[in-house]
């Protein structure tokens, strides 16, 4: 597939996007003439990029979508409920049609063209007649022609004057005039906005302009029709060539609808007659100016001439165009560069960073001051470049989220509810390997939400709440983490029920005693499905166990709260990028593991005496510790004096004991072989400047096993002194 | 005499035209002399243009006098291209970076 045909995919994928949401947004806000002209734009844009790459398909049904959108704009017709819901079915409708002519369509060709001609008959009832059903002229494609080099001063006089829609049509005739330049030198160039009316019937987005201009170039005439090939049957064109008679130019002037005068000390200013010249021609062959007949029809004539020649199409003056209007469309300074790319950039600032601790290393074993102060520069610059590269690969999550506020629209549709999507925090960013498979654990849990969770209208009127439900979607950073938070103030989980399917599958025994936090974590066990079972509705997608499943693989984490007629709330934590940790370095048993330095909170010296508690006292709070050595089995005798790392998680504190520490590092983090998956309280390894291997602690998992042990030891006491 | 100094920063577009037709004419209902600070503008386009020639035609038939005493390096490149910086009579002055 060519590129421009590749960049018009993209952008069709996205400007349908926006006019997704700007028509869900035109539903609640029917009136809003903003919202109204941004959809229109999006509509106009899908069609002008279909017809630049011949998508005929995407361009003539985008025409028709357009029509209707042009009546909805000049307030023809009325915004409806029916009207949205039947343009969100075209949308639908062209994203299909774009991704057919990706070759990823998932319909077949007969069942696509059925929908379209079911979405065109309901869209005839918005057209005027069958006027909706014109479709655009399609542009005939031509051949490049190679320009005739000839000699001589070449002064070509070009007067053109541009169509009153080009500006709309979202062509400049900046653009036009800059390529002209392109085949020659601009010598002059005079712009006529004569045509401007008065205030009152002034439209600011119709182009009045016009211009006269000498250009030198030894281009043919074909070569400078052909610039203005994408408006030559809206403009008004003449092109003298070189030389010409001095009759041909006060024919020019009377056929242009400026005043001749004017026109003609124009034509004297770009040096395309003489004064004399003129003023013996205007003599001699005056006209009055107030005879409109003649003139109309001599414009009709020169029209006519200039139709006889075929309009051909420069092929390099449609890549040109497309540039053009992709830039205008993007509106803003972005460059897309291809993910692989920047993966590569990545892997790369990763091996930076593991011969930049390499050499920091050697500087200080050499004890070389110089040495040191250049590679402490250098280590600098690489954690500078390092957070700048992830930088480039982060996104905001917004876009993530406001794809919710069709599925919202649509279950509520489905569903009979009335629920409001509230987000927050669509601003913060994050990795985008993480957002590309976050996307579906959370279409999963809205959708719970939406099925499960808020009650229908008059169940939450006879539980005293609003009939209109809210689902919430919050995003922040904590902690090198960023949460995300799916809540609703629905009905709540019915602790009961869980508790009751849980004991029938086996998964907790009868007698056990659980808080409500671990009879919740049970919806995520494997085999206890909350669709069916918990709440009898079904569900589709994926079950809670693999939302939970998806989150571990990006070393993420979902704790669920929920209070029983109000509402649950689910909150994920994810690492904000999968590649690179500060890390802080500690050594047990002569082993090096890394902590991520974003949960150490503190680092405290721990007495022989306290050695043999799995506890701690910091400053009056007493917190769980969790002893390296005896987690991992390390060999060796322990320290007199060893290290405890205070860590914190999740709001949950804990005292990591280490032998010894040593200081901070940039951990490239190497994913463990599969062999591991079970293996806990280990995120990761990763490659000292040293060649060594580390370990990544596994902060969450550490606090967790802390807590059990604790657990363990209340319920069977007689353990604790064994 | 009541000259009046009003900076605009958005883009001078196409896509703002309709509002931009109508924020200029404001200014212009509101002083004899109307100065246009456009040194904030990042872009402009031939619609921008046309407006700033409409100002400039409204104001002189109102008996007012319209000047851009601040171009921006887009205002600036447009305006010369077109070679109309003759027909605004303002100073264009060349940026110093």
């Amino acid at each position: 597939m060519d590129e421009l045909k590749q960049v018009f995919l993209q952008e069709s994928f996205e400007q349908l996007d926006a006019l997704e949401s700007l028509l869900l947004e035109l539903e609640n806000r029917p009136d809003d003439e903003t919202t109204l002209n941004g959809i229109f734009r999006a509509a106009h844009t899908i069609k002008g990029a279909a017809g630049m790459v011949e998508c005929t398909a995407v361009e003539s049904f985008a025409h028709v979508v357009e029509n209707v959108l042009d009546r909805l704009r000049n307030h023809e017709i009325a915004v409806s409920t029916k009207l949205a819901a039947l343009m969100l079915g075209c949308t639908d409708h062209l994203r299909v049609l774009v991704a057919n002519e990706a070759g990823v369509a998932q319909m077949a060709g007969e069942e696509i063209e059925a929908q379209g001609a079911r979405l065109l008959i309901q869209l005839g009832e918005y057209g005027p007649g069958g006027q909706v059903f014109a479709s655009p002229k399609t542009v005939e494609s031509g051949v490049e022609r190679i320009p005739q080099s000839s000699s001589a001063q070449n002064c070509w006089h070009i007067s053109v004057r541009f169509g009153r829609e080009v500006l709309r049509q979202g062509m400049d005739p900046e653009n036009f005039l800059r390529f002209l330049g392109t085949l020659g030198d601009i010598r002059h160039l005079e712009t006529l906005a004569d045509a401007i009316p008065a205030a009152a019937e002034m439209d600011p987005e119709v182009c009045y302009l016009g211009f006269e201009i000498t250009l030198e170039s030894s281009a043919d005439k074909q070569a400078i029709e052909d610039i203005f090939a994408f408006v030559r049957d809206e403009c008004r064109l003449a092109i003298l060539p070189p030389n010409s008679k001095v009759a041909d130019y006060l024919d020019l002037i009377r056929n242009l609808p400026e005043d001749s005068l004017r026109l003609g000390e124009i034509l004297v200013r770009v040096g395309a007659l003489t004064a004399d010249e003129l003023a013996e021609g205007l003599r001699t062959q005056a006209v009055p100016a107030d005879e409109p007949e003649p003139e109309a029809r001599q414009i009709g004539e020169i029209l006519v001439a200039q139709q006889v020649v075929q309009p051909e199409l420069v092929v390099a003056a449609v890549a040109k165009q497309a540039q053009v209007s992709e830039k205008k469309a993007q509106d803003a300074k972005l460059i897309r560069v291809p993910a692989d790319k920047l993966d590569h950039l990545i892997n790369l600032v990763g091996e930076l960073v593991i011969a930049g601790a390499a050499t920091s290393l050697l500087a200080h074993t050499r004890r070389d001051g110089e040495l040191i102060e250049a590679s402490s520069l250098l280590t600098r610059l690489v954690e500078e470049i390092r957070d700048a590269s992830l930088q480039l690969r982060t996104v905001q999550i917004g876009e993530t989220f406001n794809r919710f506020h069709r599925l919202v629209r649509d279950a509520c549709k489905d569903l009979g509810k009335d629920v409001q999507l509230v987000i927050n925090g669509g601003e913060t960013e994050l990795d985008k390997s993480i957002v590309e498979k976050i996307g579906d654990p959370l279409m999963h849990l809205v959708r719970n939400s939406l099925d499960h969770g808020i009650e229908a209208p008059a169940v939450r009127e006879a539980a005293g709440k609003a009939p209109q439900g809210t689902l919430f979607l919050n995003a922040f950073h904590d902690a090198g983490n960023i949460v995300i938070e799916v809540g609703d103030d629905g009905a709540g989980l019915n602790r009961n029920k869980i508790l009751a399917k849980a004991i029938e599958r086996g998964l907790v025994d009868a007698e056990a005693h659980l808080s409500d936090r671990e009879v919740f974590d049970l919806i995520f066990a494997p085999g206890l499905s909350t669709a069916d079972q918990v709440t009898n509705l079904s569900g589709r997608g994926v079950g809670m166990d693999v939302v939970r499943r998806n989150l571990q693989a990006l070393r993420g984490t979902i704790n669920v709260d929920s209070q029983s007629g109000q509402g649950t709330r689910l909150t994920l934590r994810l690492p904000l990028t999968l590649a690179i940790i500060d890390g802080f370095l500690v050594v047990s048993g002569n082993r090096s593991y890394v902590i991520p330095l974003d949960a150490v909170v503190e680092c405290i010296e721990r007495p022989e005496s306290e050695h043999e508690r799995n506890y701690f006292n910091l400053r009056g709070q007493v917190l769980p510790a969790v002893c390296l050595r005896e987690i991992f089995n390390l060999p060796g005798e322990r320290p007199a004096r060893e290290s405890v790392v205070v860590v914190q998680y999740a709001g949950q504190r804990a005292g990591i004991v280490v032998d010894r520490l040593a200081g901070e590092l940039q951990a490239v983090i190497k994913p463990l072989g599969a062999i591991f998956r079970h293996l806990q309280g280990i995120g990761g390894s990763t490659i000292l400047g040293s060649g060594e291997v580390a370990l990544i602690l596994d902060i969450s998992a550490l606090i967790k096993i802390s807590g059990q042990l604790e657990q363990r030891l209340i319920a069977r006491p007689e353990l604790r002194n064994a | 005499m009541s000259a009046i100094r009003r900076a605009f920063t958005e883009d001078f577009t196409i896509y703002r035209a309709a509002e931009l037709k109508l924020a200029l004419l404001a200014v212009i209902q509101e002083g004899e002399h109307i100065e246009l600070d456009l040194s904030g503008v990042e872009h402009m386009d031939s619609a921008g243009c046309q407006l700033l020639i409409f100002a400039k035609r409204e104001a002189g038939a109102a008996g007012k006098t319209l000047a851009i005493v601040a171009h921006s390096r887009a205002v600036q490149s447009l305006i010369e291209f077109y070679n109309l910086a003759a027909w605004f009579g303002d100073p264009l002055v060349v940026p110093a970076a």
